[in-house]
Parts: structure tokens; sequence; C-alpha cells
């Protein structure tokens, strides 16, 4: 199996997540079941808060927001196990979404630090 | 054919088979090697040992199982020596059993397997067609630099990159399932389409006719609706190729300059290849619902039956039309249909249509817009303006014959000009 990053694009609401309709929580939370039922594996992920709580360095240059902008911002990222892209396509389909899109990604690794 | 062949005749039998079994033996030797360019290297190596061993022992009686068998072997040795070298690489995706013996049919499939890995659709399209060319037809990257009018660094690179997304990404070396295949046979078809339209209207410079795209994109035609029959379109974009190529040694005059069907030497078209593409567009349109390459099929079989521009039957062509915007609503496609109308129902309702379009905008910059704009205001006598439309045309044309073309209409719209 490889790994895949699927980053999530969704045009931003005011507070971010809790704005999002209850369906469309309730199917983030399944997802991961739905992946796996299609043969795949969500290995992890997280969900970010709006933009409008980034900060972003350049060198020694603080700013305020992303460090890109964009109209559909970043708002999470999940690692998937899929067999191939075409598996990693149809199951980053499942992803749902309200007013964007998905960016399929092969990782070069995915690592977690664990516990001392 | 037996025992040992001259010389010169080895050399055709190996260029014969470079073109006609190329993608069979590559797509085999993929399965194997499951990395393209490896694949690509062994083959590369048995078409050269084809011509030592084909001078002395003759050409064999299946040059394609051959050269398959001595790359299927090249490619056993590559992975020996990758073993020794525990290199971890990507690999092409596929099912484990490659290495076992396979039936002749599942070998078939192969090369539909490499046609839908080049024509993927998380490669760029420019990326698709450079890649068909290089590794279904096996035309080599110069050849492909030039007739696409870029650098062969440039070619290069874009191959490059794309290889290496096949790999890195993991695009699976398979047909698409049932789900999948309809978009992507229709990718395929697209990629088919803009190889053969690349030679045919040859964008910049003075040949207008690149033969050698041309011909390929036919064979990949044939190719692919050999291999998937009454799938979908194939049957369709086949005999729209083969009504274009039955007309293309009429396109021009023999100064080399653009003819207008109705100015074009009916006589001249090859009238074996408009009856082949007949047959398979009452074929396709039998066998269900018609894809857009069926239906331009359909229009382009119409006018080559035609016997004369005048006697076209352009109600039965305006309908094709109105259902080829159904299925595919193109704004090009709609200034075609507005052509028909001005046959049916006159050069002002056409002009109107070709306005509306013009208000659009999504055609600005398309010069036969404002071509078709031209003649049809000249119909309707209002000269002045069509010859401003007719510059405008001038002005975005990059092809010599059809600058030539538009300079004549023009002089002959406004000979004061």
């Amino acid at each position: 199996m490889a790994q895949y990053a699927v980053l999530i694009f969704e045009r931003e609401t005011a507070d971010g997540a809790p704005d999002l309709p209850p369906e469309v929580l309730q199917a983030h939370m399944d997802l991961p079941a739905r992946v796996a039922e299609r043969g795949g594996r969500i290995v992890a992920g997280m969900a970010l808060e709006p933009n409008a709580t980034a900060t972003s360095l350049r060198g020694d240059v603080i700013t305020d927001g992303p460090f890109i902008e964009t109209k559909e911002a970043l708002a999470g990222v999940f690692v998937l196990e899929a067999r191939d892209l075409d598996h990693a396509l149809a199951l980053a389909k499942l992803t749902p979404i309200v007013s964007g899109g998905v960016e399929v990604r092969p990782l070069v690794g995915f690592h977690v630090t664990p516990d001392e | 054919m037996t025992g040992p062949v001259e010389v010169p005749g080895v050399e055709s039998a190996v260029a014969e088979a470079h073109r006609s079994e190329w993608a069979f033996v590559l797509a085999a030797t993929a399965r194997i090697t499951r990395d393209l360019d490896e694949a690509e290297e062994v083959v590369q190596d048995a078409y050269l040992q084809a011509l030592r061993t084909w001078a002395r022992d003759g050409v064999p009686e299946r040059p394609g199982a051959w050269l398959t068998t001595v790359a299927r072997r090249g490619a056993l040795n590559v992975l020996r020596s990758r073993r020794t070298l525990e290199r971890k690489l990507p690999l092409l995706l596929e099912p484990e059993e490659a290495l076992e013996p396979e039936p002749a049919a599942e070998i078939q499939d192969d090369r539909l397997r490499l046609i839908f890995t080049c024509c993927h659709p998380a490669l760029a399209e420019e990326a698709q067609v450079a890649l068909t060319l290089r590794l279904v037809c096996g035309v080599a990257t110069p050849d492909i630099a030039q007739a696409f009018l870029v650098t062969e660094t440039t070619m290069a690179a874009r191959i490059t990159r794309a290889k290496k997304k096949i790999a890195t990404a993991r695009i699976p070396y398979v047909v698409p399932d049932a789900a999948d295949l309809p978009a992507r046979v229709d990718a395929a078809l697209t990629v088919i389409h803009l190889l053969y339209a690349a030679g045919h209207t040859a964008h910049s410079g003075a040949e207008l006719v690149r033969d050698e795209l041309t011909g390929r994109a036919l064979d990949l035609a044939r190719m692919l609706h050999q291999l998937l029959p009454g799938v979908l379109d194939t049957g369709g974009l086949l005999a729209l190729l083969l009504v274009h190529h039955a007309r293309r040694a009429t396109r021009t005059d023999p100064e080399g300059r653009l003819l207008r069907l109705q100015d074009q030497d009916r006589s001249r078209w090859d009238g074996d290849l408009i009856a082949e593409a007949d047959r398979l567009v009452v074929a396709a349109l039998r066998a269900g619902p018609p894809g857009r390459f069926t239906l331009q099929a359909a229009i382009a079989a119409l006018h080559a039956q035609a016997p004369s521009y005048a006697e076209t039957d352009w109600p039965q062509i305006l309908v094709l039309y109105d259902e080829l915007l159904k299925v595919w609503a193109s704004p090009v496609v709609a200034l075609n249909r507005a052509v028909a109308v001005a046959e049916v129902d006159g050069p002002a309702a056409a002009l109107v249509a070709v306005e509306a379009l013009e208000a659009d905008g999504r055609l600005s910059g398309y010069r036969y817009l404002h071509a078709t704009k031209a003649e049809l205001l000249h119909r309707l006598g209002r000269d002045t303006e069509a010859v401003r439309a007719y510059r405008a045309a001038l002005d975005l044309s990059g092809n010599a014959a059809e600058q030539e073309f538009l300079q004549e209409r023009i002089h002959a719209t406004h000979p004061s000009t």
C-alpha cells in the first residue's frame, strides 16, 4: 500500500469547523469506516482552525495569516493508504466537501514521534 | 516467410515491425519491469538485436512475437540485476502474476494498459499526447519535439516529468474498471484526436499535413477500436479520422493554399476510406446513444458523400449538430452549427447565431469565428464589415497557408484594398 496526503480545501466560514452543517461533520466522522470498507485506511487526520488564526514566518519576518492566500483555504489534511493513485482518488472522492475540493499527493514518508 | 532474406529487406522489416508492433512489445515488457524507462531500453535493444539476427537467420514469421520474447527475456535479466543491486524504486503497479506465461488474449490487453496509463487524467494533456507518441507509437523524442514545435530539451523534460509522476504518484498500469471506463476511454480518444488535429492543421509553419502524426493517430484509432470494439465512441473516432484522411489531398491547392469545402475537388476524395467510415458510423449509431465523436463522424460522412457542396443534406446536418450540442456544449460546435444554419435558413439567421457567440466572448481569440462571420457578412452584401472581420481572423492566424487564404478572401471581397 502507498501513502498519500489528502489536502482538503474549503471556502472559509467565520468560525471554521463549528459552522459546518451537522451532516457534513457526521460524514467526516464516518469517513475512516467508509474508506476501510473499500480497502483503504486513514492513518491520521487533522482539522485546521481558520486562516485568520494562522501566523506565517519567512526568515525572521512574522506575518498574520496563511503562507499562501487562496480562495479556498487549507482546512485539513489526512493521510491515506491506498493501492495506487486510482484507488486513492476513488477514496478521496468520499471526503465531504461543501464548496471546494481535495488535492491528493503521494507522501515521501509519514512519521509520528513516539512518546518517551 | 522462411529462409534468409537480403539485408535491405531486413531493415524495412524491422522498420515495419517498429511501427506496427512497438506498442505490443513495450506493453508486454512493461508488465515485467514495471518501470517504463527500463522497458523502453530493453525493447530498443530487442529491435537492435532483430537487425542483426534477422539479417543472419531471416525475418521470423511473427516478428512481434519474436521481439516480445527477446524483450521479455531482456526484462527478466534487468529484474535479476535489479534484485542484486537491491534498488528500491517506485514501480508500475499491477497484480503480482506478471511473470506467469499468459494467453495471447491477455497480452493484447497490455496495449490498453499502456494507452490508459499514458492518457491518465492525472497527467497534463500535453504530457498525455507526448507520452502516447513516445511510448505507444515509439516515436523518437526529437521527432515529437519537432512536431509540436518545441525544443528537444523541453520535450524530453516533459516526457521525463510525466514518467516520474506515473512512478511517484503510482498511476496504475491497468485497464480502468467499468465505472471509470467511459471517462477514461473518452480521455484516450481525445488524445488521439488531438494528435490527428496537430498533424492536420500544423498551426504554425508552412507544411500543412504532417503525415507522420496523422498516420500515427489513425493507427492508434484503429488499435483502440480493435481492442475495444463497440465500446462507446471508439468507432466514431476512427470514422471521423478516416473521413478527414479521405479528404487530406484536397485540403490545399497545388501552391499549398487552404481550400474551402465548397472549392475542393470531390473526385479526389478517397471513396474506400469514406465507405469504411460510413459503415463504422452506421454501426455506432445503431449501438446506442451516440457520443460526440460518432456525431462528428456522421456529419463529416454526410459532407463526404454529398456530390457537391450545394447538394449536401444540410437539414440532416443541422439535426446532427443539434444532437452534438446536447452531448458536447462547445462554442466551437455552436459555430459550426451556424454554418449549417446559413445553408438551411440563410446567412441572416446564421449571422444572428454567430453574433450571439461573439457576445459570449469565449471564442474571441478563435480565428474561425471571425472568418465565418466575414463570410456571412459578405453573402449579405455588407462588404466593409466583412473585410474588417477577415482582418481580425488574419491577425489571429499563425499558419502561412491560412494567412494566404484570408488575404485572398479580403482581396476578393473588396478589390480596392
